[in-house]
């Protein structure tokens, strides 16, 4: 109808999902995004500076571990695990977080936002700011500022603001309404770091390719260790950058199955998780057309997770076109199931992991008892569990009583469960 | 149907079209549609019939507070279409503004048909850019409504230009960068803004965010086809201490903005 519309056909989509869903003051500003970010991938400026960050300041590579003991927990199958959780500021953020603070210098821009929901996007966030001299103001949920009190502290030390949002349900999808709000204002000097696979065109795919490291180095790690592809590879999905990223370089690999594993909360029955793949219905929630929590009358659900960082309605548009296309399967993983492989692998393994990546634990031990002894497991293990100390002591209620000692909880497995495999 | 007559009468009166924003819903449904016909009485020109939302990016603490005591007191989409005949029943035009996921959850073609079914002249998308707007737009063209999208202060010319070809009825132009909220002064960009739309269409231009005065809506009139008010009006209902001190407080502003317009130019 108008010869001058830019784009015949809308941009920044998988399959139907994706695309720009934002008030036209911030087009402009995803414009200059995209074209900045295409560029600064093709110059060996660009690309050498956020190597060398990765090297020499994350430490990447990441090693992968095999978790023999844990596997006894697993159908006997072999697992490994890909350690983002070793990576500077305690997980796979800091591989999107460093791209974009670099990109912020490319477009002259000299303030960061972001949202986080357990703190660890915020704490990457602030990290990066840190380092190249920007300012930064973090969004989270009050609800979230309380249950990870620890990680609110840690961006403060780093020299960052953190705005505890008080609307709505208090969490992820709330602090994300106020970064909006606030990119809507201050565009012109601002880029808001988006954390995770989600938001309108260009993030989904920028924030994925940011990312995609950890399954290029990932793949070759097991096949060097192993000599042949994993069966499966299990992620956690709140937006899901950590599963996308160590997907996407077996995408080729059809034999490979690729599984992320959604909050199941308290229970798909319950109403309570955020598990937007058992009940969700594709809508628009913060820029992109993707699977969306919500009620007859297209309004957000609340979500619900013991994970701060899965807990959010929306899911990143790339999972919802994996999902249709078949080519991932996801599934829901409760409160009571994430907190056991956590424990699990605290007591076999010697690792906390993030709470969120504990659901990624448990759907390895799913698959594994599924599969079999023959089974190889990669897991993405993508965050450390310190933040999370608080919540899991009071979950196991490790907490003493002023004077008082607990003893540890009872334990079945620690005196070791091979027959654990053959019950399924 | 669409506002457009509308606002070429005001324009043939030689004065700006005054454009007043309540949501559906606060302080309940039959409240709301009262407060929506005194907007009416007062000389409100088009009312911006405003569906609550859970997650409303473009709006500051007024307008989200409004819509989450409006959802929690148990409003419903389909509320929106009784109170579109009530301002059609008093003589106004009657736009709907909606964040576009309620839409989309009650199926694009539907919306449209029961929109125009209870004369409703458009819709306003805030978060619907036309390059995304497809459905939307066959649904409008089909149904006869107006389809009025938003440029901002960024928008590029050839952003304005893409903007402008897929709109209908009129082009919200927003005033500052930012969410609503009154602001003590409206400031330049908008008559820049509006200068810039102009040069690339012939659709009327109305100014939104930040209008909250009598003073503002004469300044914004001199310049623009219509003025926007929102927040300023949805505060005199959240911040009354009765319903019926609300509507009176409603009244008043409204009738002062009224006046605003028609001194503009004068």
């Amino acid at each position: 109808m108008s010869p001058s519309m830019p784009h015949a056909e809308p941009v920044g989509r998988f399959g139907r999902f994706g695309g720009r869903y934002v008030p036209e003051a911030l087009i402009p500003a995803l414009e200059q995004l995209e074209e900045v970010w295409r560029k600064a991938v093709v110059d060996p400026a660009f690309t050498g500076e956020l190597e060398r960050l990765h090297r020499t300041y994350t430490g990447r590579p990441s090693i992968i571990t095999e978790v023999p003991r844990f596997a006894e927990h697993c159908g006997g199958a072999r697992v490994l695990l890909k350690r983002e959780d070793l990576n500077h500021t305690g997980s796979h953020k800091i591989n999107n977080v460093l791209g974009q603070a670099l990109l912020t210098k490319r477009m002259g821009k000299t303030r960061v936002i972001a949202e986080t929901g357990a703190g660890q996007h915020g704490v990457a966030t602030a990290t990066a700011a840190a380092l190249l001299g920007l300012e930064c103001v973090v969004y989270m949920g009050k609800k979230d500022t309380e249950r990870q009190a620890l990680n609110v502290a840690r961006m403060r030390l780093l020299g960052a603001e953190v705005v505890a949002v008080e609307h709505g349900s208090q969490t992820l999808k709330d602090a994300v309404n106020e970064a909006f709000r606030d990119w809507v204002a201050n565009v012109a000097t601002t880029h808001y770091v988006l954390g995770t696979v989600t938001g309108p065109h260009p993030f989904p795919e920028m924030v994925r390719e940011f990312h995609r490291v950890i399954g290029i180095e990932a793949r070759q790690q097991v096949l060097d260790l192993v000599g042949r592809l994993p069966d499966v590879v299990c992620a956690c999905v709140g937006g899901g950058s950590n599963a996308i990223g160590i997907f996407h370089r077996f995408l080729d690999d059809t034999a490979v199955r690729l599984v992320g594993l959604e909050a199941g909360g308290s229970g798909i029955e319950s109403g309570k998780h955020a598990a937007r793949f058992s009940s969700g219905i594709p809508g628009v929630l913060h820029g992109a057309y993707t699977y969306v929590l919500q009620d007859e009358d297209g309004q957000t659900i609340e979500s619900h997770s013991v994970s701060a960082g899965l807990d959010y309605p929306s899911v990143g548009p790339e999972h919802a076109l994996l999902r249709e296309s078949g080519r991932a399967e996801y599934r829901p993983i409760t409160d009571d199931e994430a907190m056991e492989a956590f424990r699990l692998l605290a007591r076999t393994e010697g690792i906390l992991p993030a709470i969120e990546s504990a659901h990624a634990l448990a759907g390895a031990m799913q698959l594994g008892r599924e599969l079999g002894p023959e089974a190889l497991i990669l897991v993405n293990l993508s965050g450390r569990g310190d933040k999370d100390v608080h919540t899991a002591a009071e979950w196991f209620g490790l907490i003493d009583a002023p004077g008082k000692a607990t003893p540890p909880p009872a334990t079945e497995d620690e005196a070791g469960t091979k027959g654990m495999g053959q019950q399924q | 149907m669409s506002v457009r007559p509308i606002l070429d009468a005001c324009r043939a009166e030689g004065r700006a079209a005054l454009i007043g924003y309540l949501p559906v819903g606060f302080p309940s449904v039959d409240g709301s549609i009262e407060a929506m016909e005194a907007l009416v009485r007062a000389g409100v020109d088009i009312v911006e019939i405003g569906v609550p939302y859970s997650d409303p990016v473009m709006d500051g603490p007024v307008i989200q507070d409004a819509a989450v005591r409006a959802l929690e007191s148990g409003v419903r989409l389909k509320d929106t279409f009784a109170a579109v005949r009530a301002v059609r029943a008093a003589g106004a035009g009657a736009l709907v503004m909606t964040y576009w996921n309620p839409v989309l959850r009650y199926g694009v073609d539907r919306f449209a048909a029961d929109l125009a079914a209870a004369g409703g002249d458009g819709l306003i998308t805030p978060d619907l850019i036309p390059d995304e707007a497809g459905d939307w737009i066959r649904a409008a063209d089909e149904q006869g409504l107006d389809k009025v999208f938003l440029v901002a202060p960024s928008s590029t010319p050839e952003r304005l230009a893409a903007v402008t070809g897929r709109s209908r009825g009129f082009v919200y132009a927003t005033a500052v960068m930012g969410v609503t909220g009154a602001r003590a002064s409206v400031g330049d960009a908008a008559e820049d803004l509006v200068a810039r739309t102009r040069a690339v269409t012939d659709l009327p231009v109305c100014v939104g965010l930040g209008v909250s005065t009598g003073d503002q809506a004469s300044q914004v009139g001199r310049f623009a086809d219509g003025v926007i008010v929102g927040s300023a009006l949805v505060r005199c209902l959240t911040e009354a201490q009765s319903p019926e001190a609300g509507l009176k407080e409603l009244e008043q502003l409204a009738g002062e903005l009224a006046d605003g317009v028609r001194k503009g130019r004068a």
